[in-house]
C-alpha cells in the first residue's frame, strides 16, 4: 500500500506540471497587455514598455513560466490587478469559503443519495422505486443555476426562512448563522450529485444482492435488514466511493454557479469577477488552485479505492 | 456529469459488443431495426424525442411564424405577467415578447449544444482514432496530454478556455466543445483498441483492405454504438454548460434572445417578474431532461441487457 501511495505521488508530478503549463498557456493566450491593463488605457507607451520589462513580460514564455512556476512554489502567486493585494492569501480564504459549501453539498449528496439508492434497490420496480428514478433523471437535468434561482424563490422569497444570499447576516456573526446561509447554495449543488449517487447506489445494490452469498445469506434465514445493512451494503458501496470521487470535479464547476447566484464570497465567484475585469493573475490563481484540489481529491479517491477494497492490491 | 455519462454509455456499448459475440443475431432484422423497435417500446425515450422534435421545429421556424420581433423594446409594455394581450408568456424589463425569446432562445442553445457535439466528437475521433489505429510514441503522448485535459473539472476547463480567448456565444460554444474532445477521443481509442485485434479486422488486413478502408468500414462502423449514446447524453450537459456559461456572463452577450442570458437579466426582477426567471431556466431543463430520456433509451435499446 505504501509503495502504491509513493507511486501515485509521483505520478501526480507530471500531471500537476501540464495542468500548470496549461493554465499559463491559457493566460498567455488571452487577449490584451497585462501591463497596459494594470496601467489603464491612458498610460504612455514608455511606462508601459518600462512595466513589461519590470515584470518580466518581454522574455520568452518558457522564462516567463520558470520564473511564474518558481513563484507559486515559494507561494508567490503574484498581486491582484484589480484588489491590489497578493493573490494567494485571498484566493486561499476564498477557498475556504468554497470547501465548507462543496462539504456541505457532499454530506447532503451522499446523506440522501445513497439511502433513496438503497431503498429503490431492495423495492426494485415498485412505484417507489420508478419515481425515485423518474426523480433521479429530473435531478441531473436541472440546471444548477436555475435550481438556485427556485430555491431563492421559494425559500427566501415565498415562505422567507433562510438567507438567500451572501455568507453571513451584518452584526449577526457565528457558525449557526454561517450554516443558514450555506443551506441553499448547497442544495443547489448537492441535486445533481445526489441524483447520480442513488442511480450507482441502485445498481450497484442491484448486483450485490444477486450474488451467490447473499443467496447464502437468505438461505440461512438472516433478517433482511442484516443481510441488507451488513452484507449487500459493504460491497455495493465500493463503485459509489468512485462516484462520490468524480462528482468533486462536477462540484468544483457547479460552484462556480451557485456562488454568482447566491453572491457566495467563494473562489468562483472571484474567478467570474476575475475575468469579466481581466485580472489575469487572479484568474491564473484561482484556476491553478481548484484544478490542482481537483488532481488530488482524485488522488484520495484512488487511495479510499484501495484502503476499502482489500480485493485491490495496488502496487503489489 | 457529462463525464459519467460518456463513460457509462462507453461500457454499455462495449457490453453490447460482448452480447454480440455471445449470442450471433439470427433473426432476419438489420441491428438498426432492432434498435428502433426497442426505441419505439420506451414511452419515456418516445416523449423526450417527440418533445425534442417540437422544440427543435418550433426554434427552427421561429422567423417565419407570427411571432413579435425577439429584440424589438417596448418600455410601455414592460414586465407584463403572461396572458396579456399580444403576450403570451409575458414581457421582460425592456419589454420584449418572452415566447418570441424563448423560441429564438432556443435555435441559439440547441445549436450551440449539437455543434458543440459535433466539433468535439469530430475531433475526439480524428485523435482517438491516431492514437488506438497507428498508436506508436504518439499513443501514450496523446493520452498524456488527454489526463492533463481530464485533470480539470469540465466546466473548469470551459472558463480556462473563454478567459483565454474572451467571452462572446462563439468561444463559448468552442470552450465546450474542446472540453468534451478528450472523452470521445477515450471512447474511439477504447473501441479501436478492442477492435483492432480481433480476428475480422485482421482478416480485413490480410486481404490488403486499406488503412482507410479497415478505419472506416470496420473500425468506426463498429464504434459507434457508444458513440451515439455519448453524443446524445453529451449534448444536454452542452446546453447546460453554454447556458452557464451565459448565466456567468462569459457566453452570449445580452441583446442576444439565449436562455443563460435571459436568465441571468430575468433574475434581477425575481421579486415582480417571476416568470422572467422561471421560463428560460425551464426551458434548459426540459430540452435537458428530454434528452436524458433519449439517451437512456437509446442506450437500453442499443444493450438490452443492461435494461434497468
Amino acid at each position: 500500500m505504501t509503495r502504491y501511495v509513493v507511486q501515485r505521488l509521483l505520478s501526480l508530478l507530471p500531471v500537476l506540471l501540464g495542468v500548470t503549463l496549461l493554465v499559463f498557456l491559457v493566460m498567455q493566450l488571452a487577449p490584451g497587455d497585462p501591463a497596459r491593463i494594470m496601467l489603464g488605457a491612458h498610460a504612455n507607451e514608455e511606462s508601459v514598455t518600462q512595466l513589461r520589462r519590470d515584470l518580466g513580460l518581454d522574455q520568452p514564455w518558457y522564462v516567463q513560466f520558470a520564473r511564474w512556476l518558481g513563484g507559486v512554489l515559494r507561494g508567490d502567486w503574484g498581486r491582484s490587478i484589480q484588489l491590489k493585494r497578493e493573490v494567494l492569501p485571498y484566493i486561499a480564504g476564498r477557498f475556504q469559503n468554497s470547501a465548507y459549501l462543496m462539504l456541505l453539498a457532499i454530506f447532503m449528496a451522499c446523506g440522501m443519495g445513497v439511502p433513496a439508492g438503497i431503498l429503490s434497490a431492495v423495492r426494485q420496480y415498485s412505484p417507489g422505486d420508478r419515481i425515485a428514478m423518474v426523480l433521479v433523471l429530473i435531478g441531473f437535468s436541472t440546471p444548477v443555476f436555475w435550481l438556485g434561482i427556485i430555491l431563492q424563490i421559494v425559500f427566501g422569497l415565498w415562505f422567507g426562512i433562510l438567507p438567500v444570499s451572501g455568507i453571513q447576516t451584518p452584526g449577526q456573526a457565528g457558525t449557526l448563522d454561517l450554516l443558514l446561509h450555506m443551506v441553499l447554495p448547497s442544495l443547489a449543488l448537492a441535486t445533481a450529485p445526489m441524483a447520480i449517487i442513488a442511480r450507482m447506489t441502485r445498481s450497484s445494490m442491484l448486483e450485490v444482492i444477486r450474488q451467490d452469498y447473499m443467496r447464502t445469506a437468505h438461505a440461512k434465514g438472516l433478517a433482511e435488514r442484516v443481510m441488507i445493512g451488513r452484507h449487500a451494503l459493504r460491497n455495493s458501496l465500493i463503485p459509489v466511493v468512485t462516484i462520490i470521487g468524480l462528482q468533486v470535479g462536477y462540484l468544483l464547476g457547479g460552484d462556480i454557479l451557485v456562488e454568482l447566484v447566491f453572491s457566495y464570497p467563494g473562489i468562483g465567484l472571484a474567478m467570474v469577477t476575475g475575468i469579466l475585469a481581466r485580472d489575469f493573475p487572479l484568474v491564473q490563481g484561482a484556476i491553478l488552485m481548484v484544478a490542482a484540489s481537483y488532481v488530488v481529491v482524485n488522488l484520495v479517491t484512488d487511495l479510499a479505492y484501495a484502503y476499502i477494497d482489500p480485493r485491490i492490491r495496488y502496487g503489489e | 456529469m457529462g463525464n459519467e455519462a460518456v463513460v457509462e454509455a462507453s461500457q454499455a456499448a462495449s457490453s453490447a459488443r460482448e452480447a454480440g459475440r455471445q449470442a450471433p443475431d439470427t433473426r432476419a432484422h438489420s441491428p438498426t431495426y432492432d434498435v428502433l423497435r426497442r426505441l419505439r417500446r420506451d414511452h419515456a425515450a418516445l416523449a423526450g424525442a417527440t418533445f425534442l422534435l417540437l422544440v427543435v421545429v418550433l426554434s427552427a421556424l421561429a422567423p417565419a411564424l407570427a411571432l413579435k420581433d425577439p429584440d424589438a423594446t417596448n418600455l410601455a409594455q414592460r414586465l407584463l405577467p403572461p396572458g396579456r394581450a399580444g403576450y403570451v408568456l409575458g414581457s421582460d424589463e425592456l419589454g420584449r415578447d418572452l415566447l418570441s425569446r424563448l423560441m429564438w432562445g432556443g435555435r441559439v442553445s440547441l445549436t450551440v449544444g449539437f455543434s458543440a457535439v459535433l466539433v468535439a466528437m469530430a475531433a475526439g475521433v480524428v485523435i482517438g482514432l491516431i492514437a488506438g489505429y497507428f498508436g506508436g510514441w504518439l499513443d501514450p503522448l496523446i493520452m498524456r496530454l488527454i489526463d492533463i485535459l481530464m485533470a480539470f473539472p469540465s466546466l473548469l476547463l470551459a472558463i480556462a478556455v473563454v478567459a483565454s480567448l474572451g467571452p462572446g456565444l462563439s468561444n463559448a460554444m468552442l470552450a465546450v466543445s474542446i472540453v468534451g474532445i478528450p472523452y470521445y477521443a477515450r471512447i474511439v481509442r477504447g473501441s479501436v483498441l478492442t477492435l483492432r485485434s480481433q480476428e475480422f479486422v485482421q482478416a480485413a488486413r490480410v486481404v490488403g483492405a486499406s488503412h482507410s478502408r479497415i478505419i472506416l468500414r470496420h473500425i468506426l462502423a463498429n464504434s459507434l454504438a457508444p458513440l451515439v449514446v455519448a453524443a446524445t447524453l453529451d449534448v444536454g450537459w452542452m446546453i447546460m454548460a453554454a447556458a452557464g456559461l451565459s448565466f456567468l456572463g462569459l457566453g452570449a452577450q445580452p441583446p442576444t434572445a439565449e436562455w443563460g442570458v435571459m436568465l441571468s437579466s430575468g433574475r434581477q426582477y425575481i421579486r415582480n417578474a417571476l416568470h422572467l426567471s422561471v421560463a428560460p431556466g425551464l426551458m434548459i431543463f426540459l430540452v435537458v431532461l428530454a434528452l436524458n430520456f433519449l439517451g437512456d433509451g437509446l442506450r437500453d435499446a442499443l444493450d438490452p441487457r443492461l435494461r434497468r
